[in-house]
């Protein structure tokens, strides 16, 4: 099926079978390999896109479903030469170690920014009337969808916690 | 053959004059990851389009392959081959070592009828897209003969029997000194079946360029990779070519091969064509190995006053039904407390499980869950804390081999942790802190690891823009290994971090063992120390001998290397100058470092101390790991902030141990329950508290040239135990029987 998804600021018409995921289409179809399969099954969020601004598991949608739609990857965000700030602040504090997680963390940290910015509430939220505040509780909460065996979890708080004083 | 007191002697690392050692510096590959453009195995780009395999599991854990119909699969669109034991190509049979010195010796897939384990590759089907692959593998039409399979380890523990080769080990006279001990305790713990759950399940990419196989896959060592699927394949070893530059998780699972890569390069000489093959994630499960569980009955004889006078550990634990390996889950306690009377010991029972191997800590981390809880509870029962009755039983020596320990450091990590965690303000009465809801309780425990060093190569290269080039067949799996060995050949050759280049997992390149057994550091920096001593040497004879070099008829002894400038006194030029006009071909000598012949003279180990604090929801059972700090002492570090992450991360394993981490087994099918990570509870942000890790400062210059020690394993270490022992302060109940899931601890807690 032809499908055309904006990738990166790039539009990209794709002829996928439609059993095809978003993630595969990524992978396999645009060689754009920083999104990673960890568990092709919605539950480690190592392949977390933002699609038209809102983070979602790559793996649990089929790329046919996404014409038209606009895809950021971690190669989006920024290159080695010129790092996003979050990918900075990731570097910074040592928030990886294998580093196989660690585009959808990014991405997926990216995304929590803009919904704290939005006032969109969590289960950890204490106020829901007023600004949200980004405590550590609110970054962890929000994070839970994104697992780190290595367990660079500490740093993941303290890189998201730096990122955003960056971009503020 | 070097002596243990050549590492006494100073060198550019122990003097660290550009002070890049022990620095937090950024990781090399640092910025690759974050951007992901890091190519896992899985990621590298063939030469030409690649066709895509996938495995199909056994859904038996014993018996016979008796029919296959693969009609479907194969006419199933996009599809080039379907295998079994029936079609599979040829290759060596199992355990074939031709070449003797092979690390590894051949595993054949597909290799006959006979399924051993539940989720044994058992097909593999060969198609142009994944997506045509993944549903041809579910045509494929399997008729088992099923044998009922023996999977009940509790159920079989009387049946447990000595691993052979190895002997208990008893000093003095146990049962008759924990008779006669005046104070005693006698308990049992268990622990769970674990998975590795590496973020990227393991994977392999190969293609043929001519007789030479070229294959990226995800693995902890190289060589045993090269040569056993060398072996397998029935060729070379130099025709293998094997690549695993950028590893999503190790942590012992990937300390060995499966069969991804075995028919990743059988499918790419059968089509011609790149092959990749991944397992999923539910595979892993099965498809792996795993941490075997372990039942530790744990006695411990005391004096009124807190002197160890008898201490036991025997486990029994359990391993694949034709496997080798032994969780020793009691050898740890061998060098940890004094105490007169001994007795360690393991005992196995052969399952038709998946394999049971190494992971993460082997060993301690399953035993230091039992004996750091019964110091807990035999310090309560004397009514001591736990730190002095640890301290009062610190041996000056190895308590079980008499030499000396080459540096320990144990008491200082206690005490510094516990004036760093608060430990004062822990009440010893359990069940009397509350904070709201929540019942709060601290717990503490020691940590130690043994500290081990092998032999490795690697070579160093200069070119004429002064770059420094590590090249060695060592891996990172995460740990750091980039990174240090940059900061180390910096340091060495006195040029910035800028112009060092570190090229590693690759088998053409110098061999080293690899990532295991937290000997990564060490073994692999003790041969680049010595490769760029070599370079040191060569560029110095090269200046000394150059005419055209103001350093021309020094000594070559007495050149010094700092800030990319090679100097004797005042007479100095850049090292790029040098290279580029006497060698502009660049230089490369290689380097090798062997572990000291006296080495095993001293018990070395790795140490630390774990303070947790918990709250106990008395309605659900919940454990909430409120915070938590490490102190440790693991020698020279190289890189603060690296090594400050092996910490933390084997300290949250030990959390995720001793809270949720475990897998059930299905008796009837053979299998385990948790076959993903919705179910398999690895932590996630909202588990972990604020938690951290602190290292002494301190160098071990009994342990290599370095003075360093590994610390990838050492955070696990007793750390599950800490937490337990919060929990008892919190609530007033142990359980045993880990993890300490809800249901446990509520049942523990009405039930007294």
């Amino acid at each position: 099926m032809k499908t055309t998804i904006t990738v990166n600021g790039a539009a990209r018409t794709l002829d996928l079978d439609p059993r095809t995921t978003l993630l595969d289409a990524l992978r396999e179809h645009l060689r754009l390999t920083g999104s990673k399969k960890g568990c092709d099954h919605g539950q480690c969020g190592a392949c977390t896109v933002l699609v038209n601004g809102l983070r979602i598991n790559a793996c649990l949608s089929l790329a046919v479903m996404h014409d038209g739609d606009e895809v950021t990857t971690i190669e989006g965000l920024g290159s080695p030469e010129k790092l996003h700030p979050m990918q900075q602040a990731f570097l910074t504090e040592d928030a990886f170690q294998c580093g196989y997680c660690t585009p959808g963390q990014i991405c997926s940290a990216v995304a929590l920014l803009g919904e704290v910015e939005a006032g969109w509430p969590s289960q950890a939220t204490q106020d829901l009337t007023g600004k949200v505040a980004l405590t550590d509780e609110e970054i962890r909460e929000r994070m839970s969808g994104n697992i780190c065996r290595c367990s660079a979890y500490p740093q993941i708080v303290a890189a998201i916690k730096r990122a955003a004083g960056a971009l503020a | 053959m070097s002596s243990v007191a050549d590492y006494a002697l100073p060198n550019p690392v122990t003097d660290n004059r550009s002070g890049l050692i022990g620095k937090g510096v950024d990781r090399y590959e640092g910025p690759l990851k974050v951007t992901g453009s890091a190519p896992y195995a899985y990621e590298v780009t063939p030469p030409s389009p690649p066709a895509y395999g996938v495995m199909v599991p056994a859904t038996i854990a014993c018996g016979r392959i008796i029919a296959v119909d693969a009609k479907a699969a194969e006419a199933s669109p996009g599809v080039a081959a379907v295998w079994t034991h029936l079609n599979a190509p040829e290759q060596a049979p199992r355990g074939t070592r031709v070449h003797p010195r092979s690390t590894a010796p051949s595993r054949p897939v597909l290799e006959d009828d006979r399924v051993r384990f539940f989720g044994q590759p058992v097909a593999f089907v060969l198609a142009d897209t994944l997506e045509n692959a993944q549903a041809a593998a579910h045509l494929v039409q399997l008729t088992y003969e099923e044998q009922t399979p023996d999977v009940d380890f509790h159920g079989q523990l009387a049946k447990a029997e000595q691993p052979p080769g190895e002997e208990d080990v008893e000093i003095g006279d146990f049962a008759n000194g924990f008779a006669q001990s005046p104070a005693k305790l006698d308990e049992t713990w268990c622990t769970p079946i674990q998975n590795h759950c590496q973020m990227e399940p393991c994977a392999s990419i190969a293609w043929w360029d001519g007789e030479t196989c070229v294959v990226h896959t995800s693995v902890q060592m190289v060589k045993p990779a090269q040569h056993g699927l060398a072996e397998t394949l029935k060729i070379d070893r130099d025709a293998v070519h094997l690549m695993t530059r950028y590893i999503g998780g190790g942590f012992g699972g990937k300390g060995q091969t499966y069969d991804d890569i075995t028919l990743a390069a059988l499918g790419a000489r059968f089509l011609g064509r790149p092959v990749k093959v991944a397992y999923s994630r539910q595979h892993m499960m099965h498809g792996t190995i795993h941490r075997p569980a372990t039942v530790q009955r744990v006695r411990l004889g005391a004096t009124k006053d807190g002197q160890l006078t008898a201490m036991s550990i025997m486990t029994t634990t359990h391993c694949q039904r034709d496997g080798h390996f032994t969780e020793h889950a009691s050898n740890f306690a061998r060098s940890l407390y004094a105490a007169p009377n001994r007795l360690t010991g393991h005992r196995l029972i052969h399952l038709d499980l998946p394999g049971a191997g190494p992971m993460r800590a082997p060993g301690e981390a399953s035993g230091m869950l039992s004996l750091e809880c019964a110091m807990d509870e035999l310090a309560e029962a004397l009514g001591m804390d736990p730190i002095e009755l640890r301290i009062k039983n610190e041996p000056e020596v190895d308590p079980e081999t008499g030499k000396p320990f080459s540096l320990r450091q144990l008491v200082r990590c206690m005490r510094e942790g516990a004036q760093l965690f608060g430990w004062d303000r822990r009440n010893p009465r359990p069940g009397q802190a509350r904070d709201g809801r929540w019942m709060v309780g601290m717990g503490m425990a020691a940590a130690i690891r043994g500290n081990f060093l092998l032999p490795a190569k690697a070579s160093f290269s200069v070119d004429r823009h002064g770059v420094i080039t590590v090249r060695q067949g060592m891996t990172d799996i995460g740990t750091g290994s980039y990174t240090v060995l940059a900061q180390i050949a910096a340091e060495t050759l006195g040029v910035p971090l800028a112009d060092v280049r570190v090229e590693i997992g690759d088998s053409e390149l110098p061999p080293a063992p690899g990532s295991g057994g937290q000997f990564g550091a060490a073994t692999a920096g003790s041969a680049a120390l010595a490769a760029g001593m070599n370079l040191r040497k060569a560029i110095a004879d090269l200046a000394a001998n150059d005419p055209g070099s103001p350093l021309h008829g020094g000594p070559a002894e007495a050149v010094t290397f700092q800030d990319g400038v090679i100097a004797i006194a005042n007479r100095s030029e850049s090292l790029a100058s040098l290279i580029a006009r006497a060698a502009p071909e660049g230089l490369t000598v290689e380097g090798e470092h062997r572990p000291a012949a006296d080495a095993r003279n001293w018990s070395q180990h790795t140490y630390g101390a774990h303070f947790c604090e918990v709250g106990v929801d008395p309605v659900t059972g919940e454990t909430r790991m409120r915070r938590m700090l490490g102190v440790f002492a693991a020698g020279r570090i190289i890189n603060y902030k690296t090594a400050r992450s092996q910490l933390t991360g084997g300290m949250i394993w030990g959390v995720a141990s001793a809270l949720t981490e475990g897998n059930a087994v299905d008796p009837r099918y053979g299998s385990l329950v948790n076959q993903d990570l919705a179910s398999y509870l690895v932590p996630v942000q909202a588990d972990i508290g604020e938690l951290d890790a602190i290292m002494l400062d301190e160098a071990d210059d009994k342990a290599n040239p370095l003075g360093i020690k590994g610390v990838g394993e050492l955070g696990i270490s007793g750390a599950g135990a800490a937490v337990a022992n919060a929990i008892y302060n919190a609530v007033g109940v142990r359980v045993r029987d880990y993890p300490i899931t809800p249901d446990k601890l509520l049942g523990a807690m009405l039930a007294r």
